[in-house]
């Protein structure tokens, strides 16, 4: 009887015992659709460093492919092994996640942290004075161009400011027999770029606000019309790589770093992708690279300081535990979001570390977004997915001449009734 | 009394069997298809966006939406168009292929295996290998065609070509296993039918026609049947292909459903693609058990 009893009792213990190393290690599982392996390497180096300050918690970070990632997250937030800290882009769908209740306001600890942030970058997470998450880095859609390949065509980048001067360096560029712009319009977002500046040209900065609001027509309305109008200006000059309605953004990237075309519109991540998906893996070399904003159109109300780009961020989820507060108030801390912009690999989203970046180019583009009027998140994000994708979809279609301007219009006014319906 | 003993053993254990072996899978049956059958059907009533719960009933809004859309049509449209391809190019050249290696040749087995092989592979590979052979920079096709002077081929990319691309694959990844099931069915027709109708001085188009025929009959109507299920399921050799592009031109329906249900977080719309979906294999399966499987 005693001896049962002694086994009983060391049974318990023994089982409290693994309970309780169970119950020490605190997982917090962050996942995202980040590829730069530069960008990877600093996130794992604050978690392992986290890890070492805190020994009873356990930072995973887990990855999907972009499309992916976007496409399994409403299942996973709906599981119970759900991720604790998700990517964001801010916008329609970080919206749509907080009214079906799956993430929960920032803890104490990581809201320590907002009022470092640069203002415009948070107000992006700002939910009717809520946060339930917070911006790391913000991106910033432009032209990059060739340098040689612009000596060679004779255009000088310094003189493209409106968007018949860009007309006539692609007509001059195409004349020397360079493809003048690369564009992966098979996975349709990146044609998008040109469709969303254009209209915020011709309808201003707030052109999305405006539309949103029912003004001046909404998303069928004039502005959006004419954008498509100058799209299709664009395209009737074939600026594009052959077979570009097929080609996914990374190959047109790749393209650009092979210096098989001269410029391309895209965000600043553009420096990183144009190396890594170059055939020899190394792309053009910095100083071979140049950029210039997106042009602007005489007479309109669009200024050439209304930016369009993206806020990305991390969110907290409704079941993670406090532990992911605390790891967010660690990862902001400014030498390692100062690492970030010295190695270039981004625009670090918390203020004062911009002075750290030492990539000229990036530096640049850093500078246009301090003194930026607008920054207007992506269309296809700030929209949410059902709109945004519509809004992708037309703008290849216009580009392509599959579709009027003012069916396209149409099309989104269409996705975006259905939607607020 | 013993063998009245030893019937209600033998009954007991029948029952036995019964209890241990039904439960198990009418559960699985119900947990993995019954209920998320209904779940979707319940689901295409309700505009979603896949978090939370629905509530947002809109009745057959859904349905009516899908009917309207020209390229949910166009996707229906490239389905019955893919089993048409399937039934009337991939069949006949895997018959041919059986025919020809059905004998023990040489070489018959090897040549089996080379055009089994594609089969093999994951439709998800098939794709990207041949996204690369239909790529119009450096893909062998388009190179090919320049070297004979020609302009580079973007099959992919260009809306009237893509789908014929897809074809392609699909019949050069498909007809290998339709080879397979000819060849079983081939060996297992009597020879001596064969010599009978020789000694009848049956030519060679008489023997294929009144014996090869009738005798793989069970084996065509199976090979069709997975032929058309196969292609109205159609979906992770396009993704990697065309993604449904360009212009939407290639989808089927069920990259209809991934692309403008799943990926644009409208799950109640996608529901009711997966529930049109459902209804035209369901119905296309009866009838065709019912109709031309009847005395198999």
């Amino acid at each position: 009887m005693l001896k049962a009893m002694i086994g009983v009792v060391s049974l318990g213990v023994s089982l409290l015992a693994s309970t309780a190393i169970v119950q020490a290690k605190t997982v917090i599982t962050v996942l995202h659709e980040e590829t730069n392996p530069a960008t990877v390497g600093l996130w794992t180096h604050i978690a392992a460093n986290y890890e070492k300050a805190h020994p009873d918690v356990v930072v995973q970070f887990q990855y999907l492919e972009n499309e992916a990632y976007k496409a399994k997250l409403p299942t996973m937030l709906q599981s119970s092994d759900r991720p604790d800290i998700i990517w964001s882009w801010a916008g329609g769908v970080m919206h749509a996640q907080i009214d079906a209740g799956y993430l929960r306001p920032l803890g104490a600890a990581a809201l320590a942290v907002l009022p470092k942030m640069v203002p415009a970058d948070a107000a992006a997470y700002d939910v009717d004075g809520k946060y339930y998450g917070l911006p790391i880095l913000t991106d910033d859609v432009c032209f990059f161009y060739n340098k040689q390949l612009f000596a060679k065509a004779g255009v000088d980048a310094s003189q493209i400011k409106t968007w018949d001067d860009l007309l006539a360096a692609v007509k001059k560029i195409k004349a020397a027999g360079i493809t003048p712009i690369a564009v992966g319009a098979g996975e349709k977002w990146p044609m998008h770029f040109y469709w969303a500046y254009l209209a915020m040209r011709e309808g201003g900065g707030d052109i999305i606000a405006q539309a949103q609001a029912g003004k001046n027509g909404a998303f069928a309305g004039p502005a959006f019309v004419a954008a498509g109008e100058r799209l299709q200006e664009l395209a009737k000059l074939q600026p594009f790589q052959a077979g570009y309605v097929g080609t996914l953004a990374l190959q047109a990237d790749g393209m650009f770093g092979d210096g098989k075309a001269a410029m391309e519109l895209m965000g600043n991540w553009l420096l990183g992708t144009q190396a890594g998906n170059a055939a020899d893996g190394k792309g053009l070399a910095l100083s071979d690279i140049g950029v210039f904003g997106f042009p602007t159109i005489p007479n309109t109300p669009g200024r050439a300081s209304d930016e369009l780009g993206g806020v990305n961020g991390w969110l907290v989820t409704k079941s993670a535990p406090p532990a992911a507060d605390d790891f967010l108030a660690f990862f902001y801390q400014p030498k390692y979001q100062q690492e970030a912009a010295a190695s270039g690999i981004y625009i670090p989203a918390l203020a004062g570390t911009s002075s750290a970046i030492s990539n000229p180019l990036v530096q640049q583009i850093a500078g246009w977004l301090d003194k930026a009027s607008t920054l207007q998140i992506f269309f296809d994000q700030a929209l949410g997915p059902s709109v945004g994708r519509v809004v992708n979809d037309a703008s290849v279609a216009v580009a392509a001449g599959q579709m009027t301007p003012k069916a396209a219009a149409q099309s989104v006014q269409q996705a975006w009734d259905d939607e607020q319906q | 009394m013993a063998s009245i003993v030893q019937g209600m053993r033998r009954d007991n254990g029948a029952l036995l069997t019964v209890l241990l072996f039904v439960p198990p899978a009418v559960l699985l049956f119900t947990i993995f298809v019954i209920l998320p059958l209904g779940q979707a059907a319940w689901f295409s009533l309700f505009k979603w966006n896949g978090l939370g719960w629905p509530h947002d009933f809109i009745g057959l809004q859904n349905y009516g939406r899908l009917l309207q859309s020209s390229n949910f049509r166009t996707a229906f449209c490239n389905n019955l168009l893919i089993i048409v391809f399937s039934i009337a190019i991939q069949l006949p050249l895997g018959l041919g292929m059986a025919l020809l290696l059905a004998r023990r040749a040489w070489g018959s087995v090897a040549f089996r295996l080379i055009f089994f092989l594609p089969y093999v592979l994951a439709d998800v590979a098939a794709g990207l290998i041949f996204r690369f052979i239909f790529d119009g920079n450096y893909g062998p096709i388009s190179s090919l065609i320049q070297a004979m002077g020609g302009q580079p081929l973007f099959m992919l990319a260009d809306p009237n070509l893509a789908f014929t691309a897809i074809i392609i694959v699909v019949v050069w990844k498909y007809f290998g296993f339709h080879m397979m099931l000819y060849i079983a069915g081939l060996q297992g027709i009597d020879r001596q039918l064969y010599e009978a109708a020789e000694i009848d001085g049956a030519n060679a188009r008489q023997r294929f026609v009144s014996i090869t025929l009738p005798q793989l009959a069970p084996m065509l109507k199976l090979s069709v049947f997975f032929s058309v299920i196969g292609a109205l399921q159609l979906f992770d050799m396009i993704i990697p292909l065309t993604g449904g592009g360009p212009f939407e031109k290639t989808n089927t329906m069920v990259t209809f459903m991934y692309s403008f249900g799943i990926t644009r977080m409208r799950v109640g719309y996608g529901s009711a693609v997966g529930v049109i979906l459902f209804l035209v294999c369901v119905i296309f399966a009866l009838f065709y058990q019912r109709i031309l499987m009847r005395d198999e």
